[in-house]
Formats: structure tokens, C-alpha cells, sequence
């Protein structure tokens, strides 16, 4: 299915990430949206609370994260695309509400612009280290898929694919943005809506009774909304396929199995990466986010030095592109991963790589980006 | 269900039927029939509890007490020629998943009654009907009713009511929950709802404790009560739900005991009928945990409490500020508040349309 033309600012604009993600979310064709303000996402649901009713949508700034991460699936059972945003100590409070929506099988999205943390940190400055928290922030087992943008015009692009994703596998996705993609102002072309597909929800259209987590071929069941007369019950304790609760060892792992099965098969399916200069290389740069260019940056004045080195950018966080991973570490001799933290991604990164090859991590969380120098030197230290 | 309402029914059409497996021994019907139409039978179920029997057919009014009053949905008039064979919210419920896990003599069963009753007096279609809970005994409602349930996570029923209310304009959301559940965890949803008069009836069943968990103290626990973490007595004074509901300025306020079953339905009807933020407080014993602890005795006795102590508001006399909750003293209930402004949908709805002219598209818009 077609964008709703009414609905896409087609043209060329200079726009910062922040706005294009909404721009992407309006085109996404979503109509329900909480927040919460908090810094650097803000800007966010700033333009939502403008835009939406002037193109057909309802926001509500809740009383805090807790309740915008819980009346957004309010919205998702009223048959609606829905949204909230946030940065780290409202993602932080989120987690419950992640949870329930990952066992619920709810499709929403989640946009995270990444400060400088832990707790209030720097709440202005860019940080990247909320990337595990994404994977594992919500109590339990779960997955998710996350996506990384690096430019508004990513924002704006992936911010679609995130309600695509969410369609598809009625799951909680999300935007792992930062503060620094959010607040540059770039070029951003949006198309014209036929050339943006969007992903429909499924919605159950049967005479018999409708079972909630009764799954498809492909493992996902399909949706239903308030006042179809289903009479579903929806409930974040383990549950069977009728959706009611049933407490067991059996009805767990059957849950839990069809549950983390329909995104981890997909795994490879869903990995969305870019090689750049990766076909004699030694050296692999890998980073995300901001850092990616960055080190896109140190990659070039590795290359004018003479050093053989690529850079592989990861746009699907989660599932880690493990496989990727894997191959490349055959095939050099060192991988390094560039982010704003201590070391997160470098974790999924090493762990399928070591075997292989030597890894190492170009990491800080000083509410600054690396400077492609800092990046530079440890290319040659780390590989030395 | 082919009767008809309000008209005072012929006893030469009607009997009353019990469901002796689905009794639990409470005694409720038993005590408060009008006309002592039964007694406590000598015989067992086949799990031990001891079902009432009809001793004086003859007496019985058909006045529906016990069929209201039943926590186990086990007793009730049936008639042939009226085409009634079951309890009157067994087509609200989920039967597949009877019977329920409350206790003997807890009063949450019986709230679910004044629940059904009331939607069916207020002409609720079922789907229309959007049933929204957090976590505790209380909050197991969603599971059993049998319309579109959310059993969300703890204190948050009512943020996922305003959203669905929001984005579903035209469905009725009803959260029914407890007090630990909407008043502690839930606390600053509960004000911000009120304030903004969402779109919403929220039925608050206060037993006084967490029972779920195993009686830990609430926010609404009378001092000196005895509650498993404040073991030597609740030492805070508790929350006047009333009065908080109506300082932040909800649409109607109404308090109740599950002794008051024709007081309470009507109660939740006229709540199911405004358009904003209206609360229902349904105050229900809860014998396992605040009963037994506190050594009140079972659920029976908690219920005469309520019928002993309970005193009617009177509006020239009382405002919610009297409403507060002592250790078993009087328990002031009636309807508090009955008023109208905008509710949250009305008002944003309202607000944009005059700001934006025809700039502004409308809502809602198809999902």
C-alpha cells in the first residue's frame, strides 16, 4: 500500500532529524502519538502536536514516560499506527511498558535520540549508550528490532521502516537515534507518496472466534481492534493462543519459543548493513549513529595514509548482524567498532569476531563525537 | 435475555435455581434475602462448601438480592415462559474460564454484577464495551468479562484507558481495578485523568489491602489496621478516594459498599453515562487477608460491617471531604458529585477547531 499524498511533504528540505522523523511517522500513516518533552527528543513531538492536527492525528503529552509508553498501545488496540519518543531516563522508565508491549505482540514504535548518560548525564550532548538497553532494558526474554539512523534523511527513511517492521512482525521497534543526528540540519528529499510503500495491519476477518496469538504460517498472528466484537483478552501474563492466562511450564515455552522465533529467523533477513570500501581491506571500521561518519572520515585519511581500511555501518542494531559479522572477521585481519559508550555493540561485534580476527573498540561517552584524528590513531595502535 | 426491565415479576413464572458447584458457602444470599427465602444447607459440594438451599419457595419476591449480592454468580431466578435459564451475567462473562479465583466471601464477583447490570441498563452494546484492568485480584475483571479486556501492567489501566479512549472515540472504557493498583502505583494517572476529565469510568474496588500479593498495607488501609508489611498496624492516614477524585475534578464521584448492589449498579450506570472522568469506589471485603489479620471474621461479617456502618451522604450535610475511611467506623457513601465540563476528547477536539478553522482536518480520522 501507497502513502496517503495528504500526508507527505514531498520536496526538497533542509530539515533537522528530529522533524524528519516526524515527517517519516506522518507518512508512516501514524495517527495516535504520546510523549512526554525531554531533551534532545523533544522537537519530536513538538511538530507532532503541530502537524497532526493539521493532517489527521491526535497527540497527548502524558504526565510522564510511564503513562506515554502506555497510552501509545492504548492507540494500537484502537486500530491505530502509534507512537512515542524519548531519550535515556524516559527510556529508562519505558522498560515496563516495553515489556508488556513485547508480550502483547503490539506493533509500536519507539523513538530513543540518544543522550549522554547515565541518569540526568548531559542531557544537551550526544551519547550512544542506551544501544544494549534497546536488547535487554525490559525485564525477561524478548527481542526486538532496532534501527540506526545517521542523517535526517535517515530519520526520515527509517522512521518508516520502523512502522513497517512493527506491521510486519507486531513487535515493538525501534529508532535508536541520537542527539546529534536529531539536531543537524541536513538535505532531506522526500519522495512522493507512491514511492513510499507502507505495510498495512493484518487484521483477523474470520466467522469463528478470533484467537489473539493463534500465529500464521509465518509465525505472527494476526490483529484485532477495539469494537470488531472479537472479545479478546489481552494480558501481559504468560497466555495461550486464546489469550487468556494460563500460568504453565508448557504454554511458557510454547509462547516464548513462537515469540522470539518470529524475529530470530528473520535475522538475517531483517540485517540492513553498508560495506563501504570493504574489498581489500584488513582493517573494518564498524559504527552506527553519528559515529558512523565519524569514522567514515578516519576511513578516508586511513586510505590517503595508504592503509587498507573499510567500514561497515550497521543500520539493524537488533537483531545484531551476527552473520555479517562473522563472515567479514574471516576474511581480515582486524575489526574495530566506533561508538559513544564503553563499549555495547563492540560486545555483539567481538563476541562473533574474535575467533577470527583481532577487535577492538574506539569508544567514549563524553557527550562529544570521536574526532576522526582519535579514530585515525587508534586504527594504528589497535592494529600495530 | 427476554426480561423485561424494571417490571416486578409474577412468582408463578418465575423459580430460583442454585448452581450448588459454583457456591462457595459465603452466605451472603442467606443473610440479606428480605424475606428469609433461604438457609444454609447441610449438604457439601464437591469442594466442601455448604450451598444454600430455597427453604420458603413460597416467600421468595423475585427481588434479584441474591442474585446481585452472589460473588459465585450461583444463585438466580429462572423462567421458562421469561426465557431466563442462567445467573444474568453469565452472557457477560467468559464461561470458559469459570470458575474465577476469588475467595469465598470476596466481593469482587459481586461488583462485576452491578457491572453487568449496569451496562445492560445503560443499553452498552458489547461492542462498544472496552474493559481495561492493572495487576491484582481486582484487576483479574478483564479476564472474565467477556468484551474487548486489557489486563495491563500495574497502575497503568487508566493511561492505557485514555489512549484507547483518544484513539477509539467511539468505544466506552471502563477500568476496573483496585485500590493498591489505581491509588499508590497508579496514584499520579488516577489525579491526571480526574483533572483532565478523560474519557473514561473508572471503578475503584477498595478492599482496604493488596490481596494479590498477601495483604500487604495500601494507601488506602485504615490506620492501626494490622496488614502483613505494617504488622504492628497502618500507621498513615489513607486516601479519601472521593474527595481526591472531586478535587481534581471529575465528573461524578460515587461510594459504595457491595452490600449496596442496587445503589452501586446505578451508581456505575450513571458513571457509564457521562462523557468524562467519572469514579465508582466500590468498597469490598476482602476476608482472607484484611478480614482474617484484623480478625473481622469472613467475608459475611465484613459484609454486615459495611451494611451496619454505612452511612448516606446527605448533600445539604456532606461534601467529599467527609469521606474519609477510620478503622472500622462509619463509612460515609452515596453519590458525591454528579456535574458536566468538558471531557478530554470534547475539550482538545474543541480547542483545535477553534484555533485552526478549517486547517484542522478532524478527529477521528480512519486509523
Amino acid at each position: 500500500m501507497k502513502a496517503d499524498p495528504k500526508r507527505v511533504l514531498t520536496g526538497n528540505h533542509f530539515m533537522n532529524g528530529n522533524h524528519s522523523a516526524t515527517e517519516g511517522a506522518i507518512a508512516a500513516g501514524c495517527t495516535f502519538a504520546a510523549g512526554y518533552p525531554i531533551t534532545p527528543s523533544t522537537e519530536i513531538v513538538e511538530r507532532i502536536a503541530s502537524r497532526f492536527p493539521r493532517v489527521g492525528g491526535c497527540f497527548v503529552q502524558m504526565e510522564d514516560e510511564i503513562a506515554a509508553s502506555i497510552c501509545l498501545q492504548g492507540g494500537i488496540w484502537a486500530g491505530r499506527k502509534s507512537m512515542t519518543v524519548t531519550s535515556g531516563p524516559g527510556f529508562s522508565l519505558m522498560m515496563e511498558s516495553i515489556g508488556l508491549a513485547a508480550i502483547t505482540e503490539a506493533p509500536c514504535v519507539f523513538i530513543n535520540v540518544q543522550r549522554c548518560g547515565p541518569s540526568t548525564g548531559l542531557p544537551t550532548k550526544v551519547g550512544q549508550a542506551d544501544m544494549m538497553q534497546a536488547k535487554w532494558g525490559s525485564h525477561g526474554d524478548y527481542e526486538v528490532i532496532a534501527l540506526a539512523p545517521s542523517s535526517p534523511q535517515d530519520c526520515f527513511d527509517f522512521t518508516i521502516d520502523c512502522f513497517n517492521l512493527a506491521e510486519q512482525y507486531r513487535t515493538p521497534v525501534f529508532l535508536m537515534s541520537d542527539e546529534m543526528v536529531g539536531h543537524m540540519t541536513e538535505k532531506v528529499v522526500i519522495p512522493s507518496a507512491d514511492e513510499i510503500e507502507l505495510v498495512e495491519r493484518k487484521y483477523y476477518s474470520g466467522s469463528g472466534p478470533y484467537l489473539p496469538y493463534k500465529a500464521e504460517a509465518n509465525g505472527i498472528p494476526l490483529m484485532s481492534k477495539a469494537g470488531l466484537g472479537h472479545n479478546y483478552h489481552i494480558t501481559g501474563l504468560t497466555h495461550d493462543e486464546r489469550g487468556y492466562p494460563v500460568l504453565t511450564k508448557e504454554v511458557q515455552e510454547e509462547m516464548m519459543t513462537r515469540l522470539m522465533g518470529k524475529i530470530n529467523k528473520d535475522a538475517d533477513k531483517l540485517t540492513r548493513v553498508e560495506e563501504h570500501m570493504m574489498e581489500d581491506a584488513d582493517i573494518v571500521l564498524v559504527s552506527y549513529g553519528i559515529s558512523f561518519r565519524m569514522a567514515y572520515k578516519a576511513m578516508e585519511m586511513a586510505r590517503e595514509k595508504g592503509l587498507k581500511v573499510g567500514l561497515l555501518r550497521i543500520i539493524t542494531c537488533w537483531p545484531f548482524p551476527e552473520t555479517k559479522v562473522r563472515e567479514i572477521a574471516k576474511k581480515v585481519k582486524s575489526m574495530i567498532m566506533v561508538e559513544l559508550n564503553y563499549g555495547q555493540l563492540y560486545l555483539e561485534m567481538d563476541r562473533f569476531a574474535n575467533a577470527h580476527c583481532k577487535t577492538g573498540l574506539v569508544g567514549s561517552s563524553c557527550g562529544e563525537v570521536h574526532e576522526p584524528e582519535e579514530i585515525f590513531n587508534a586504527i594504528q595502535e589497535i592494529t600495530k | 435475555m427476554a426480561e423485561q426491565k424494571g417490571k416486578k415479576k409474577d412468582p408463578k413464572e418465575w423459580r430460583l435455581e442454585i448452581d450448588a458447584e459454583r457456591c462457595k458457602g459465603c452466605g451472603f444470599c442467606v443473610e440479606f434475602c428480605p424475606k428469609n427465602t433461604l438457609e444454609m444447607s447441610n449438604e457439601f459440594n464437591s469442594k466442601g462448601y455448604h450451598p444454600p438451599k430455597v427453604a420458603a419457595p413460597e416467600t421468595c419476591t423475585y427481588c434479584d438480592m441474591c442474585e446481585m449480592v452472589c460473588p459465585e454468580f450461583a444463585i438466580y431466578a429462572v423462567s421458562e415462559t421469561q426465557k431466563k435459564e442462567t445467573h444474568f451475567s453469565d452472557e457477560y462473562l467468559r464461561m470458559d474460564r469459570m470458575p474465577h479465583i476469588w475467595c469465598p466471601g470476596c466481593g469482587i464477583g459481586t461488583v462485576v454484577n452491578c457491572l453487568t447490570k449496569a451496562l445492560e441498563e445503560a443499553d452498552i452494546p458489547r461492542d462498544k464495551t472496552q474493559i481495561v484492568s492493572g495487576i491484582g485480584c481486582s484487576g483479574r475483571v478483564a479476564g472474565y468479562v467477556n468484551a474487548d479486556s486489557y489486563h495491563t501492567t500495574h497502575g497503568r489501566a487508566i493511561p492505557f484507558a485514555t489512549g484507547l479512549a483518544l484513539a477509539a472515540p467511539d468505544q466506552k472504557v471502563i477500568v476496573v481495578s483496585g485500590d493498591g493498583d489505581l491509588t499508590a502505583i497508579g496514584g499520579n494517572h488516577f489525579f491526571h485523568a480526574a483533572r483532565r476529565n478523560a474519557n473514561m469510568t473508572v471503578i475503584c474496588i477498595n478492599n482496604f489491602i493488596y490481596g494479590m500479593t498477601g495483604g500487604q498495607v495500601a494507601p488506602t488501609t485504615p490506620e492501626s489496621a494490622i496488614a502483613i508489611t505494617t504488622p504492628y498496624g497502618a500507621f498513615d492516614k489513607p486516601f479519601n478516594l472521593p474527595f481526591i477524585a472531586d478535587s481534581c475534578g471529575a465528573e461524578f464521584v460515587a461510594r459504595w459498599t457491595t452490600y449496596h448492589v442496587r445503589h452501586l449498579q446505578n451508581a456505575i450506570k450513571t458513571a457509564l453515562q457521562k462523557d468524562g472522568f467519572s469514579l465508582v469506589e466500590a468498597i469490598s471485603p476482602c476476608p482472607t487477608l484484611y478480614g482474617r489479620r484484623n480478625k473481622l471474621g469472613d467475608g459475611l461479617d465484613l459484609m454486615k460491617f459495611y451494611k451496619d456502618k454505612s452511612v448516606r451522604m446527605k448533600k445539604k450535610e456532606h461534601t467529599t471531604a467527609d469521606a474519609d475511611i477510620s478503622y472500622q467506623n462509619e463509612i460515609l457513601v452515596g453519590n458525591f458529585v454528579d456535574r458536566e465540563r468538558p471531557s478530554l476528547r470534547k475539550a482538545m477536539d474543541e480547542s483545535l477547531k477553534a484555533k485552526l478553522g478549517d486547517k484542522y482536518v478532524g478527529w477521528p480520522v480512519p486509523g
